[in-house]
């Protein structure tokens, strides 16, 4: 046997499950544990996912939001114990997988267009 | 006490700590191996023992030769690969035969591990001994050369021993205190914090920290 199973294997032991599912387009809330001293505390990012990287255990994010007029992103590691939970608001539709395009844009050309709601494959079936 | 094993770099990658740190980790498979040979002070010498990395092996594979080593010392299956560790202090107890696992290490340990790093080939002077090398541009004709190795008409030679373009890598490699940071005895995994020499695949031997 190859060794690429064995590490593969060890990847995805780090993997966590727990995340519902995100795409680039998706408004998040990203809720981050932050220790102060011996406190800890949450703090929430919430913005608009503009990249994923998708490397296994080592898979990241990128968040975008605009901050008193001013662009912050910040890059998350997906499987960190930091992350304390992922929110899902919104989801949009996109036609490209990286949306650096959003950092050119300002105010109402930065919107996406939100995704038409499809009815669940439960409803359908029910039907 | 066996302080070593017979382990194959798997690969690296990173585990994350509770608070969130990312820890580089390379994985390694280590053993399960078996004690093939008792080297001992009255005998050889020194006082080691010869270990085999138990796996599959073609019984058509072994030779003659090899075949009666296993033979003579103990009537132990034929393996492939064999590597010496030293015992350090009293261990009579230790025969031939006796498995040699993972379980000897436990996260926090410090190890060696000794390896062959990777080959370079002919490597010049910057890769070979980290010369900084001239400018790249602004009409620099000075790039990758050594510039002087040595004076003129004295000594009209070349020192010996000076640094010089050659061969890199395929060399044994000591990597120590390298910390363990997970052990895995029933898949045979030992996750250490760093790197190790050589390519994935590569054979190493990793051994208890002989400073503590």
């Amino acid at each position: 046997m190859g060794t690429q199973p064995l590490l593969d294997k060890i990847k995805k032991e780090q993997m966590r499950t727990d995340h519902p599912a995100f795409k680039p387009g998706d408004t998040v809330r990203v809720h981050v544990k932050i220790k102060e001293g011996d406190k800890e505390r949450i703090q929430v990012f919430e913005g608009t996912v503009i990249a994923e990287n998708r490397r296994l255990n080592q898979s990241t994010f990128t968040v975008r939001k605009m901050s008193f007029g001013t662009g912050v992103e910040r890059i998350f590691p997906l499987h960190s114990p930091v992350i304390d939970k992922i929110e899902v608001l919104k989801s949009t539709q996109v036609r490209r997988a990286k949306l650096y395009y959003l950092r050119r844009l300002r105010g109402k050309a930065a919107r996406l267009k939100e995704e038409r709601y499809t009815e669940p494959e439960s409803v359908v079936a029910a039907n | 006490m066996i302080n070593g094993i017979i382990a194959k770099k798997v690969g690296m990658t990173q585990i994350f700590r509770s608070d969130g740190v990312v820890v580089p980790v390379t994985v390694l498979k280590a053993g399960p191996c078996v004690v093939v040979q008792r080297k001992t002070t009255a005998k050889e010498g020194y006082d080691a023992v010869q270990l085999g990395l138990v796996e599959f092996l073609n019984p058509k594979k072994v030779t003659k030769p090899m075949a009666g080593h296993f033979k003579k010392h103990g009537d132990v299956a034929p393996v492939r690969l064999l590597r010496e560790v030293r015992l350090e202090g009293k261990s009579d107890e230790v025969k031939v035969g006796d498995k040699v696992l993972v379980d000897q290490f436990k996260p926090a340990d410090k190890v060696d591990v000794v390896g062959t790093s990777k080959g370079r080939g002919f490597a010049g002077f910057v890769k070979r001994h980290h010369f900084r090398g001239g400018a790249a541009t602004h009409g620099s004709m000075f790039h990758r050369a050594p510039g002087s190795i040595g004076a003129s008409a004295f000594p009209s030679r070349v020192l010996k021993g000076m640094k010089g373009a050659g061969h890199m890598g395929v060399e044994r490699v000591t990597v120590k205190n390298l910390q363990v940071v997970q052990v895995d005895v029933e898949n045979h995994l030992l996750l250490v914090k760093g790197a190790v020499p050589g390519h994935e695949g590569a054979v190493v031997i990793v051994r208890k920290s002989l400073r503590q």
